[in-house]
């Protein structure tokens, strides 16, 4: 992991080549035996599909070499699948429009075309490839693990349970509370926009797991009945407000009426 | 059957009132008159939440363990198996799951407190507005001040007895607060938190607060400021009849007992209602308190917002101008005394003592038991909402980060914006209320001069169209003209005949700029030599007859307003 990092971050310096393959290939099988097993599930034919629909669709952002335009988009060299899976799968890219964030949108591509791309984008530099689904399987998390690591880690920005919370500048920590188990792993992976990178030093693969069965927890509801928004004391104080108060002010006034 | 019954409950009386001669009491608290209106009735909201309070509390105080000795969860909820934890917060959890009703009793009781406190100041507002805080019942002002006060205190120690990280965030902003105090604030907070934050003692120490000291004080309270109703009688909105020396109402015995206790129930239904369908304080999503974690929309309960708002718009440094200064070794942090502490002293001061401030510019020393309707007097009716605006934009500031997350706005501008409102907005909305309130003044007078619209043009002889306009009741009229014209005061010179300066002239100019604020500019009713000529210009002569006996009525109606 620091290797390759150490590898994009060292690209704008001048690197011998076969350096680079060297380095290329150690981060390669310095990686887990998943994500090899995860890449050899690609044909060379995803890839060629995969560069067809990158130059037509994310080319005149990133570049047709995916090396990316200062101030425009990022390099995509060594962003791995998984980036892919989770920017294009979220719909989050290809981006409408510039912003501080692109936000969530209707998804653009089919699932095949997306696992083409990611083919495609995985193959100009290791990075990390899409969890499988038993990593990300709620049900072999620990949801009490999951709350401690998710509250140190993850709260700050997403909120308590994930509802999501505002970040500098127009920018956010979306609310997590329907994304997919595999787009928060890939997530937590990859470090997408404003989010920091957790690698697996800083949280286990088990942990990642733990984090999304405590996510999918919340989908039980809340115990207490309707959660509104689950955003803390504002919406609740919003809501005494507007619904206790108002109500009592309307039975007053009947009550009031009633006596003439 | 009904005559046993009867006789039982003649016979239990007396056997009482031999006893305790309790008859005399109870005839006279049951004769009672009590004006009608429903925004009377707005107190007794902030009353029957207390008290819904004191029922819940009493069942949660059964189940929580003031303690912060930390133990290992083992209870039903999943996602805090085997999580370590303090007694307080694991008690609060198994309140919420495992013991039956729990859960409801523990959102009746929040949801009551965010009634409570919204009650309180919803009351306070139509107290203002209306003026019922003018003598003799300034004192009372004060007693319903008090307890605003101890409702904050109530809610910040009960919001904060679960040990959750939300809470325990809030604790540690109140250390900060405390420690931006010199010289003393160090000691304070040591004293408080029984060493460094978060220590071990405070969970106990804010339980005995919660549950004996502020809800002891608020009873007493509460007690007083019935006492000082039932002494000074309830005020009465203005209209024909009403004067400043009676009280034109019902009896409490049997219309208001019926009412209010009624009421009490509407009262419960709804906070019941609430409790039962909305969450409220879900301390098993914050977790147990850690002091490393702070989650977003991180807030306290909507009644400390002023304070949080105020910490948040204040910048550290205004330019190239620090708010944080160091003597000798010792810090001054101004960046969080001034808003956490010296505005809301200044905020809540200025509300305490208002009724003085009042007094001051009107220098009327007579009793007010009728009403003002609130566009009659417009500085104050602008001040109000002047301080609604000021409260609503530190509310907005408080809640900053979730509503630039809801409506997709820059954090950063919109603290920015805010800093800006927090000066400007609250003058923006003095000055359009008090225009809005002349405006009404002078709609109520061409009404009195001129009578409703009909939307009936006819035509005279003369080819002349003219719409015919109807005379207001007699009613109408009072409603109208009947109310005290304040001006500025007259004030004795500086310098007497022979020279002298007098003693207490700075004094006397203060209340009179102050008075000038006031009255200066004001719109003044109708007398009745303005309403008879009005009369004349609009009617023929031969409805002079009924003109006079309108005119009577106008200034019948004055005059009583000035015995």
């Amino acid at each position: 992991m620091i290797a390759r990092l150490r590898f994009h971050r060292a690209a704008p310096y001048v690197l011998l080549f076969g350096l680079l393959i060297v380095l290329t290939a150690i981060a390669y099988f310095a990686t887990t035996a998943r994500e090899a097993t995860a890449a050899s599930d690609v044909s060379a034919d995803d890839v060629m599909s995969g560069e067809k629909l990158f130059a037509a669709n994310c080319a005149s952002c990133h570049g047709l070499d995916a090396q990316g335009q200062d101030g425009v988009a990022p390099s995509l060299v060594g962003v791995g699948a998984a980036a892919v899976d989770f920017q294009v799968g979220t719909g989050r890219m290809p981006m409408q429009a510039s912003g501080p964030q692109a936000p969530v949108k209707p998804v653009q591509f089919t699932d095949e075309e997306i696992s083409q791309l990611a083919a495609y984008v995985a193959s100009l530099g290791a990075g990390p490839a899409i969890p499988t689904d038993e990593m990300v399987d709620p049900e072999l998390g620990d949801a009490a693990v999951g709350m401690e690591l998710f509250r140190t880690n993850c709260a700050m920005c997403h909120g308590s349970i994930g509802g999501g919370g505002a970040l500098t500048q127009g920018k956010y920590a979306p609310s997590l509370l329907e994304t997919e188990p595999r787009h928060i792993y890939e997530a937590m992976l990859t470090g997408p926009q404003s989010m920091p990178v957790f690698n697996e030093a800083n949280i286990s693969p088990e942990g990642k797991r733990d984090i999304i069965a405590y996510l999918t927890f919340q989908e039980a509801g809340s115990a207490g009945g309707a959660a509104l928004g689950a955003i803390g004391p504002i919406s609740e104080g919003f809501w005494a407000w507007l619904v206790g108060i108002g109500l009592i002010i309307a039975a007053t006034v009947w009550i009031g009426a009633r006596a003439r | 059957m009904s005559t046993v019954v009867n006789k039982a409950v003649n016979g239990t009386v007396s056997y009482v009132d031999d006893r305790t001669s309790i008859g005399g009491f109870v005839k006279f608290f049951a004769r009672k008159l009590f004006p009608d209106h429903w925004s009377f009735m707005l107190g007794e909201v902030a009353l029957y939440s207390f008290v819904i309070l004191l029922l819940t509390g009493v069942f949660l105080t059964a189940f929580f363990v003031p303690s912060m000795n930390l133990i290992v969860y083992e209870g039903s909820l999943e996602t805090m198996h085997g999580v370590i934890m303090s007694e307080a917060f694991a008690s609060t959890v198994n309140m919420s799951f495992d013991i039956p009703g729990g859960i409801l009793m523990r959102q009746m009781h929040h949801w009551a407190a965010l009634l409570f406190n919204a009650a309180i100041l919803v009351h306070m507002s139509r107290i203002f507005f209306t003026g019922a805080f003018r003598k003799p019942r300034e004192i009372n002002w004060l007693v319903g001040f008090t307890l605003m006060i101890l409702a904050l205190a109530a809610g910040f120690t009960g919001y904060s007895l679960p040990d959750d990280v939300l809470s325990g965030n809030g604790l540690r902003i109140i250390d900060g607060v405390l420690k931006s105090v010199p010289i003393l604030g160090s000691y304070v907070s040591y004293w408080l938190f029984g060493g460094e934050f978060p220590g071990e003692v405070l969970i106990p120490r804010l339980f005995t607060a919660h549950v004996l000291l502020v809800p002891a004080l608020i009873l007493v309270m509460v007690a007083l400021h019935l006492f000082l109703v039932f002494l000074h009688k309830h005020t009465q909105y203005p209209g024909g009849g009403k004067t400043d020396r009676n009280v034109v109402g019902l009896p409490l015995f049997p219309v208001y007992t019926a009412k209010a206790g009624g009421f009490f129930f509407v009262v419960f239904g709804v906070v019941a209602l609430i409790a039962a369908v909305f969450s409220i304080n879900p301390v098993w999503n914050y977790g147990p308190y850690d002091p490393s974690p702070v989650s977003a929309g991180t807030q306290p309960d909507w009644y400390i917002l002023i304070v949080d708002g105020a910490l948040r718009l204040m910048p550290g440094w205004i330019g190239n101008f620090p708010f944080e200064w160091e003597f000798f070794g010792f810090t001054l942090s101004l960046n969080i005394l001034i808003p956490a502490l010296i505005l809301p002293g200044i905020f809540f001061g200025f509300l305490a003592l208002y009724p003085w401030i009042e007094a001051w510019a009107t220098g009327d020393k007579g009793e007010k038991h009728v009403l003002d309707r609130p566009r009659n007097v417009p500085t104050r009716t602008a001040l109000g909402v002047a301080i609604i605006t000021f409260y609503i934009v530190t509310v907005l500031e408080g809640s900053n980060d979730i509503i630039a997350n809801l409506f997709h706005l820059s954090l950063n501008d919109l603290t920015y914006f805010l800093r800006v409102a927090l000066f400007v907005a609250p003058v923006i909305a003095f000055l359009v209320t008090k225009r809005i309130a002349f405006g009404l003044q002078r709609k109520d007078r061409e009404l009195v001069l001129h009578g409703h619209e009909t939307g009936n043009v006819v035509r005279t002889e003369a080819g002349e169209y003219m719409e015919v306009h109807r005379p207001l009741d007699e009613q109408e009229i009072w409603l109208r003209v009947n109310y005290p014209n304040h001006k500025p005061l007259d004030i004795v010179p500086q310098y007497n005949e022979d020279g002298v300066r007098r003693k207490g002239y700075g004094w006397d100019r203060f209340k009179l700029s102050l008075s000038k604020f006031y009255y200066e500019e004001r719109v003044e009713p109708v007398t009745p030599l303005e309403y008879l000529e009005a009369q004349h210009h609009g009617h023929g002569a031969s409805e002079h007859e009924a003109i006079e006996a309108d005119a009577d009525t106008v200034s019948a109606s004055a005059d009583s307003h000035d015995k």
